[in-house]
């Protein structure tokens, strides 16, 4: 077997009387690229904020590595610096040029000297066709520009793994392209990535490996092809029926 | 955007001379209107049976230039106190409304200090808060002696502080919890978030209501006069006794409004510049 990044053993989440997570299991070895699909409400954004630390779990126990990260004596600062999360709204730092919204982490948590930490942010932003945008203000920027300025402030410390939450839901279709082009290079370098997503073609195209979530628990997982070809559980192919017609291939609907 | 390098065309200069010619008679009617106005109000005023007299003991401009050397020395004053003070006010409400924002047991003490405080200094009014700490703190003979001037400084900025901390607080909240999120995704730490991601976007919220605060405190600076300080109201009050014209009152408080002015101005323009750089909305 490959070597885990990350591993999930029956977590639980509960937002009042609601169960969200009901006890999940889940594991992702390095390199690995898994899709969460599912309804809005099927616990997937929750899923990815426990494993940032962002959400305090109700039971179960995740491990970054061989680090127990649930455990509380964990400081979550540090971990949280080792995993990249963006979101559905950017959360760009709007009073920061976009070059310091790159180069903070880099400055602040890993106290890499401020000329080194610009010059690499600059090096990412180049990268995604964005250096010529480094010394301007977020809102200056069209919604596939923030967000893949929010993907490289996510990846500027090199975290292990890189969580994506609906990062093209808020998106206008015609900038969707832009920000799955970037997530399928950084697949294809070789980052680990756990994302959540209605994109069902790019899910398809691009992950290693689906997880269906529904009520907040792993209905089915697999081989990308093998679930989306031939989904195993009724409720896998009704939840699918609704994005690929019947017996037709996938096609998003963004 | 429209550039004078492209042809017009003859629609377009039609309307634009639509536009001028009504923008023209909206500034000749205002014009017209506003002129009418101030002469009825004038010819009121000025008819009201004890206008005379009202001129002679409130609008005489020989006590005006007689009053005048004591006025604004006294207004220097109030100008160096506004601006200890205001320093002051700032340094304290951030720390203030910050302890505020802290979790965790160990602050449970400072933070309800700091509640405490702002209940207290928020419920006292001003002027009893002069004389306790202008009259009382002195009479601890803790301190080496300061003046006056010194101690009404102190209670300003206890009293300012208490309203300007919530504000800040305010500030603080209405950051959208997303931001906090995404800076603590980072791995930046508590304070590291308040301080690199809320707090700047706190202080550009709230700067209206900061403006707001601190014309307030521009005239309540005249205020120390109670404690025996000669500022701008003290050194008027002392004309008005010696001639029996309340002219010096008027000429101080000219003198505040003139004060005022330039704060409200650098305030709005200072808005008007980051709104420019920042956009409208779209605040996460």
């Amino acid at each position: 077997m490959t070597e885990h990044v990350l591993r999930l053993q029956g977590v639980r989440k509960r937002f009042g009387d609601t169960e969200v997570l009901g006890g999940v299991d889940l594991t992702v070895a390095r390199h690995e690229v898994v899709a969460l699909i599912g309804a809005s409400g099927s616990g997937k954004s929750t899923l990815l904020r426990c494993v940032s630390l962002l959400e305090q779990l109700d039971d179960g126990r995740i491990w970054l590595g061989d680090l127990d990260i649930s455990d509380p004596r964990v400081a979550p600062d540090r971990v949280r610096a080792r995993i990249g999360i963006v979101f559905q709204q950017f959360n760009l730092f709007p009073h920061l040029r976009v070059i310091d919204n790159v180069a903070l982490a880099s400055r602040r948590v890993l106290r890499t000297p401020r000329s080194q930490a610009d010059a690499a942010a600059l090096a990412l932003l180049d990268r995604v066709g964005l250096a010529d945008k480094a010394q301007e203000y977020p809102d200056r920027l069209s919604g596939g520009q923030q967000q893949r300025v929010a993907i490289v402030r996510a990846i500027a410390t090199n975290p292990e793994l890189l969580l994506l939450d609906e990062i093209t839901s808020a998106l206008d279709p015609e900038l969707v392209t832009e920000v799955l082009d970037l997530v399928r290079q950084l697949s294809a370098e070789g980052t680990t990535i756990v994302m959540a997503t209605h994109e069902m073609a790019f899910a398809r195209d691009v992950a290693d490996r689906v997880v269906f979530l529904d009520g907040g628990v792993i209905v089915e997982e697999g081989r990308s092809a093998d679930v989306f070809e031939h989904p195993r559980e009724e409720r896998t192919r009704a939840f699918l029926s609704r994005f690929i017609g019947p017996g037709g291939s996938g096609s998003s609907v963004a | 955007m429209r550039s004078s390098s492209l042809p017009i065309s003859d629609v377009e200069i039609g309307r634009r001379a639509y536009r001028r010619t009504q923008n023209t008679r909206s500034v000749l009617v205002s014009l017209v209107s506003t002129l009418v106005f101030a002469v009825v109000i004038w010819l009121t005023v000025v008819n009201t049976p004890g206008w005379q007299s009202v001129q002679r003991s409130f609008f005489d401009l020989d006590t005006a230039i007689a009053a005048w050397p004591r006025v604004i020395a006294g207004l220097w004053i109030n100008i160096q106190v506004l601006f200890f003070a205001s320093i002051g006010v700032l340094v304290l409400s951030v720390v203030i409304a910050t302890v505020r924002t802290l979790r965790g047991p160990i602050w449970f003490p400072l933070r309800a200090l700091a509640a405490a405080y702002t209940d207290l200094f928020r419920g006292l009014p001003l002027i009893i808060v002069l004389f306790l700490v202008g009259f009382g703190i002195p009479g601890l003979e803790l301190f080496p002696r300061n003046s006056a001037q010194f101690w009404g400084t102190i209670a300003l900025i206890l009293t300012y502080s208490a309203y300007v901390s919530e504000v800040f607080r305010a500030g603080i909240e209405a950051v959208h919890p997303s931001q906090r999120l995404a800076a603590r995704s980072l791995g930046l730490s508590h304070g590291q978030t308040m301080r690199i991601v809320v707090l700047p976007q706190a202080v550009r919220k709230v700067t209206p209501a900061l403006m707001n605060d601190f014309v307030a405190m521009q005239k309540d600076v005249g205020l120390i006069s109670v404690l025996g300080v000669v500022d701008a109201v003290r050194a008027a009050q002392i004309e008005t006794a010696a001639n029996f014209n309340f002219t010096p009152y008027v000429l101080a408080g000219l003198l505040f409004v003139l004060l005022a002015l330039p704060m409200i101005r650098l305030t709005d323009w200072y808005t008007a510049r980051l709104r420019a750089r920042e956009q409208m909305g779209t605040l996460l």
